[in-house]
């Protein structure tokens, strides 16, 4: 295991990891509404180059973990508390310049919907340039060029006619393959990819996961995948932290994680996935409940009331994040074994 | 790497024409719509002939304009009427009505052209500034044009006018300064949903410098709605030429045919002869109509909620 989930003490030099969020929580208020903590108290790092998966289903703050790593929630009505480390640095607490200088170059973002996440009035290639422009002291010309051949590593056929072309006329595979152009424009350390693939239909969907993962192995990138998938996270992320209602229920390295999933709510996602050997005509194994059934944490574990596994103690105690051999798990009554229908 | 096989062209064929297209560009889109409109088409054909009446005004009057050679025509106690030699009659002043008419569509239509451009870049800066800033700029400026706003336009461009002296120029600054806080606070309310967008999130994202993101994602795509309302604006501008010429604020040289002035003159013979006055009503009445209806068409069409 290249990260360690207990231990933050080596945190904060430089020869820790590249990111490290600790105790990160995100906390919405609005005046006459109760609070709504949205991510609570999460801690992950990355090291350089690796691949991290955050898993869970929508709501459980895996993208509001990210727009906070990279200081993007609005100023109003947000608060947020702990600290995410980049490379030594906190990035919370540095001033709004220098973090804007990091963003683009050093950390980039690709974002869910790649229809509304291009700007439509300007060309492709001009998207591309400004980046360049602005973090790489390139000139005018350098940067058209860089455009092209950028286009062209992302798989985009005729890239000198495409980065005179609008958004509106790519479709929706070729617009995320733009925006991973850009993200990755700058040659970043990080990567974070907020559900890539979610707007995509399933075969374009494993297109790019397919060129994302090419360039980010060759880049040497790191890269935290956010996604609700897990199939995606399999042939990609050497970690895996579930979520679920704003903390992190477990956290393992893939394999075991595939294999023994301990914490109910990764083995009922893992369950959910349909297979292509399983009998036809099998219903498929949903989660039951929905992810608006949850107890606050502070009145035991969010999952109790959806959870197979239950028992008293789930709806009296709050679990803790605990490491158990070469993981960590947030759970009073883990699965043992495999449940049936898991993947292997 | 295989091409993915959904090409944009492919695409747009599995679409039914009427359809919204997802992300499709916020001009093409609207531009399809609008041809649909008969509003629009109306709007636009009434647009269209009177800048080419304004524009080839010289080739199309019969008769030199202000040329006063028929003043036996126009007396207290008798007006020309409608002959073959004078279509529309004669004016107060013993030129040919048609004539004057023809010329007057000049005089609105660049003080109107000109003020609606005045007080769009004028409004335009102000709401790129509160809504490119923020903060307390914003609020200041912002509060600013709540207190110009509370005036009501006319009054404000009589009183500008009335402060600047008689002159075309006098008249396109106030009534171009008096739109400015329509447009700014229309840029501004625009500038602030875009920064709300998924791209500007993005570009935010990419660390781009907030001049950038304001001038190359905000504003370009926040001017629809500002356009839109400046096709509205030339139709008030116009009304609005005319009621301060009418008030005698307008350009002193006689020999300009202006609409609004043309309806005070009319109104000396208007018992023996009310089309004096009549004539050019319509023609202010019927332009400001087709911009009217021009900018309403183009506002329903770039509206966001009529994209299914």
């Amino acid at each position: 295991m290249t990260t360690t989930m207990t231990s933050r003490a080596e945190s904060g030099t430089s020869k820790g990891p590249l990111l490290d969020v600790d105790n990160l929580s995100v906390t919405f208020t609005r005046r006459g509404q109760r609070d709504v903590r949205a991510v609570d108290e999460v801690s992950f790092s990355v090291e350089a180059g690796q691949h991290v998966g955050l898993v869970g289903e929508s709501g459980s703050g895996k993208s509001v973990t990210s727009l906070a790593i990279m200081g993007l929630l609005p100023k109003r009505g947000v608060s947020v508390d702990g600290t995410v480390t980049y490379a030594g640095e906190d990035l919370l607490t540095m001033p709004r310049k220098t973090r804007n200088t990091l963003r683009g170059r050093e950390i980039a973002m690709i974002f869910q919907d790649p229809m509304t996440s291009l700007n439509p009035v300007i060309t492709v290639g001009m998207q591309i340039e400004e980046v360049l422009l602005r973090h790489t002291g390139a000139s005018k010309s350098q940067a058209r060029e860089r455009a092209q051949h950028l286009l062209a590593r992302v798989g985009i056929p005729d890239p000198s006619r495409r980065v005179k072309e609008y958004p509106h006329q790519l479709s929706g595979g070729m617009r995320q393959r733009v925006l991973i152009a850009i993200s990755l424009a700058c040659e970043p350390r990080l990567l974070i990819a907020d559900e890539p693939t979610t707007a995509l239909d399933v075969t374009i969907q494993a297109q790019i996961l397919e060129l994302l993962k090419e360039l980010v192995t060759d880049t040497g990138t790191a890269l935290v995948m956010i996604t609700h998938d897990l199939g995606v996270v399999a042939g990609l992320c050497d970690e895996v932290h579930v979520m679920y209602s704003g903390r992190v229920v477990e956290s393992a390295p893939r394999r075991p994680l595939f294999a023994e999933p301990r914490h109910p709510y990764t083995g009922g996602l893992l369950a959910s996935i349909p297979r292509l050997d399983s009998a036809r005509g099998t219903p498929l194994t949903p989660i039951s409940g929905s992810p608006n059934d949850t107890l606050p944490w502070a009145e035991g574990c969010a999952f109790a009331p959806r959870c197979g596994n239950v028992i008293n103690r789930c709806t009296q105690l709050t679990p803790t994040l605990e490491p158990v051999g070469d993981r960590a798990l947030r759970c009073l009554n883990p699965l043992s074994d495999p449940p049936p229908g898991a993947a292997q | 790497m295989t091409v993915p096989t959904d090409t944009p062209e492919s695409l747009g064929q599995e679409r039914e024409p009427g359809e919204g297209q997802p992300g499709e560009s916020l001009w093409r889109g609207a531009f399809r719509r609008l041809r649909r409109s008969p509003m629009a088409i109306i709007g636009a054909a009434i647009v269209a002939a009177f800048v080419f009446v304004a524009v080839f005004a010289p080739l199309l009057a019969p008769y030199e304009p202000a040329s006063t050679q028929w003043t036996e025509l126009s007396t207290p106690f008798f007006v020309q009427g409608p002959t073959s030699d004078h279509l529309l009659g004669i004016d107060r002043w013993g030129s040919d009505m048609l004539t004057q008419l023809i010329f007057g569509a000049r005089q609105s239509l660049v003080i109107g052209v000109v003020s609606t451009f005045i007080g769009l870049a004028l409004g335009a800066a102000v709401g790129t500034i509160a809504g490119g800033v923020g903060g307390v700029v914003d609020t200041v400026l912002m509060r600013f044009v709540d207190i110009l706003l509370s005036i009501p336009s006319l009054l404000l461009a009589i009183s500008i006018a009335a402060a600047l002296g008689k002159s075309s120029i006098a008249l396109m600054i106030a009534i171009g300064v008096a739109q400015v806080p329509i447009f700014a606070r229309l840029l501004r309310g625009s500038m602030l949903s875009q920064s709300r967008s998924d791209y500007v999130l993005a570009a935010n994202a990419l660390g781009l410098r907030r001049r950038t993101v304001v001038m190359s994602h905000v504003l370009p795509n926040s001017l629809g709605p500002t356009i839109v309302q400046a096709t509205l604006n030339l139709a008030t501008a116009i009304i609005e030429v005319a009621a301060l010429s009418f008030l005698g604020l307008g350009t002193a040289d006689p020999a300009v045919a202006e609409w609004g002035r043309m309806i005070v003159s009319g109104q000396a013979r208007f018992q023996i002869a009310p089309w004096l006055a009549f004539y050019p009503g319509v023609c202010i009445a019927v332009t400001a109509l087709g911009f009217t209806l021009l900018g309403e068409a183009m506002r329903e069409a770039l509206d966001p909620k009529q994209r299914r």
